[in-house]
């Protein structure tokens, strides 16, 4: 087990290296002079310009620019913000619970809802309700989610005044951070008002960003169900004359929910994808909006970093997801 | 799985088996009615883009000033000549959709031939001759695969400078490593089995081996993972679109189109309403067909 994850571990360094090359390079391929942009629209004197040029340690050759960045990257400095002039780590840090909390409320949606309309789509197959399930499922595969979201907005907060349309919180409400999530950080400071309206603040987005993985995870647990349902053990544990809950339940629901969490596991990489659109939409203070700003606003610092990070994320999570397959289904250490 | 040497069939030779691999494609896709279903709905669109100059009402960028945020025409507002009602300066909007179906497919169309052909190269190139050219090939794709789809497209397009042709190529890019990872898999399989050995026995030099001996027999799930990406690209362009960075106003590209109308969703919902119903009912329909597509064509699911 240790060498399985020793093994993947060492593919990631290349991955890592190869992905810090493409921010980087991509950030020096943008077109405008990052000093000038910063500077906006007043300009700078041409001595200062060195300065700022030196400042930044632009005026070294580009490799040297390069391995000046990875050394800083992992001592644990992302660089400056051009736009705040903030650490971006520490922008970062702020937004990414924003993020998460939004992610976590979305996955949640997604599997309460996917794996039991999955379950009953493939124990009753060919039903109508699987038809019509596995209908909706495909629909919300192929939903445009911004679309998706402007739709909602447009019935449930304009028409029906029954959802807030943008932001993650009444602006009556205002409290120190401490954990970054809304839902939590109300709660820890006993007001119960706040988390109402935490919650209501995250029901659209929340829905908007778990439509794909609902999807997903329904489609994923029907065929995986359809699968183990099929196998001998399965056909054996009825013929002993097991209840038809009890098949599903114990003997075919364990087997068939392997794939179904590494599923989970990989939808994680899209929902920051899907985090960027939805964020947008409902201008929610995650890092997905933040670095659509910070591409529009030329932020070079930001988006060469918060590529790294957001890449870094990913990898890692999807490191996790490969272990616990791992731990769950043995055959696959073998090879 | 791989290591079985299970002799399979011959790629079929005269014209009589190819109608008989059809005709048995054609029983196992129309079993499946949604992805009949799919296939008239995607046919009608191709339709609708060929015919666009002819059946749209009204020319896409006319602007009819007098009528500008005119309701669709069920609404008692509503004028007989938009049917859809106009955008916020006065356009068609059904003939800006029906000329925006021209973009949709193109895109699809075109981000699915470069992800295809290039990603297929270089599947092809890691599985066949595998050493130190595959490592640098996957590798190169698992950095692709590591950004988010939708980030590394948009960052691309920062580069390149919005617009459709940048958005497509970006498209392209990140979509290809899909084609490169499956195109290699699906050689590897094949590389050892007899049929293969047997061509290099009869003289067949590396070119032949992997384009004529091999790569037909990875068909299959390449089929199927172009029809993925076929949506994937349009959901992907319209997302761009959407954001500013696709095809720039006044191209009546869908997302486009959806980004025009976010500032009047509360007085002219319509506005967004039509084109995303576009967006979502073509890329359903690709999708539809694409389950049927696996389906016919995956041979596990195939005999159960």
């Amino acid at each position: 087990m240790l060498s399985y994850i020793l093994r993947k571990l060492a593919l990631i360094v290349p991955t890592f290296i190869g992905i810090s090359i493409c921010a980087f390079a991509f950030v020096r391929l943008l077109p405008g002079d990052p000093i000038l942009a910063m500077a906006g629209e007043h300009g700078v004197t041409p001595e200062r310009y060195e300065i700022l040029r030196e400042q930044f340690g632009f005026n070294v050759p580009i490799w040297q620019q390069y391995f000046n960045y990875l050394g800083q990257v992992l001592t644990g400095d992302f660089g400056t913000s051009i736009a705040t002039k903030r650490p971006v780590l520490t922008e970062f840090l702020t937004l990414f619970p924003a993020t998460v909390e939004l992610s976590f409320f979305a996955l949640v949606f997604a599997i309460v809802l996917g794996i039991p309309a999955g379950i009953f789509a493939a124990v009753k197959r060919g039903s109508w309700f699987d038809q019509i399930t596995m209908g909706v499922a495909l629909t919300g595969y192929s939903m445009p989610i911004f679309w998706w979201g402007l739709l909602l907005i447009i019935f449930f907060s304009n028409g029906l005044g029954w959802t807030p349309v943008s932001g993650r919180i009444a602006l009556n409400f205002f409290f120190r951070p401490i954990t970054g999530f809304m839902t939590i950080d109300s709660l820890l400071y006993g007001n119960w008002a706040a988390f109402v309206s935490s919650l209501r603040y995250l029901i659209l987005p929340s829905i908007v960003l778990g439509t794909i993985p609902l999807a997903v995870i329904a489609r994923q647990t029907r065929s995986a169900m359809l699968e183990v349902l099929g196998e001998d053990y399965v056909r054996t544990a009825r013929a002993k004359g097991l209840s038809a809950l009890r098949v599903v339940n114990v003997h075919a629901l364990r087997n068939a929910l392997i794939p179904v969490v590494t599923t989970i596991g990989l939808q994680v990489g899209l929902l920051v994808a899907g985090a960027i659109l939805t964020e947008t939409i409902f201008s929610w203070p995650g890092i997905g909006k933040w670095m659509i700003d910070s591409i529009f606003r030329r932020d070079y610092a930001v988006v060469q970093s918060g590529l790294l990070l957001i890449a870094l994320i990913v990898m890692v999570v999807n490191l996790i997801v490969d272990v616990l397959y791992a731990v769950i289904n043995p055959r696959i250490r073998v090879q | 799985m791989t290591d079985q040497p299970v002799p399979t069939a011959p790629p079929p030779r005269t014209r009589s088996e190819r109608w008989a691999a059809l005709a048995e494609f054609w029983h196992y896709f129309s079993v499946n009615k949604g992805a009949v279903i799919g296939l008239f709905v995607f046919a009608f669109m191709v339709l609708v883009a060929i015919l666009a100059p002819l059946i749209a009402p009204h020319l896409p960028d006319v602007q009819y000033r007098d009528a500008i945020r005119t309701p669709p025409i069920w609404d008692a507002n509503g004028d007989p000549r938009f049917i859809l009602g106009t955008d916020p300066v006065g356009r068609d909007i059904l003939s800006r959709l029906i000329h925006g179906a021209r973009y949709s497919l193109f895109i699809g169309l075109m981000v699915v031939t470069g992800a295809l052909f290039v990603g297929v190269f270089l599947g092809v190139l890691a599985g066949y001759f595998r050493g130190w050219v595959d490592v640098v090939i996957m590798r190169i794709m698992d950095i692709i695969l590591a950004f988010p789809p939708l980030l590394l497209a948009l960052v691309l397009v920062a580069i390149l400078g919005p617009g459709l042709f940048n958005a497509m190529l970006a498209i392209a890019l990140v979509l290809q490593p899909h084609f490169a990872r499956l195109t290699r898999a699906a050689v590897m399989a094949e590389k050892n089995r007899e049929y293969v050995t047997s061509a290099r026995l009869a003289g067949a030099g590396n070119l032949r081996l992997m384009l004529v001996t091999i790569l037909p027999n990875c068909l299959g799930p390449l089929i199927i993972q172009a029809t993925m990406s076929f949506s994937n690209a349009i959901l992907e362009a319209a997302a761009l679109g959407f954001l500013g960075m696709g095809a720039q106003p006044p191209t009546p590209e869908w997302g486009t189109m959806l980004a025009d109308g976010r500032g009047d969703i509360t007085r002219a919902p319509w506005i967004v309403t039509f084109p995303g119903l576009a967006i979502l009912i073509t890329v359903l329909a690709i999708n539809l067909i694409g389950d049927g597509l696996r389906d016919a064509l995956d041979p596990k699911l195939k005999r159960s």
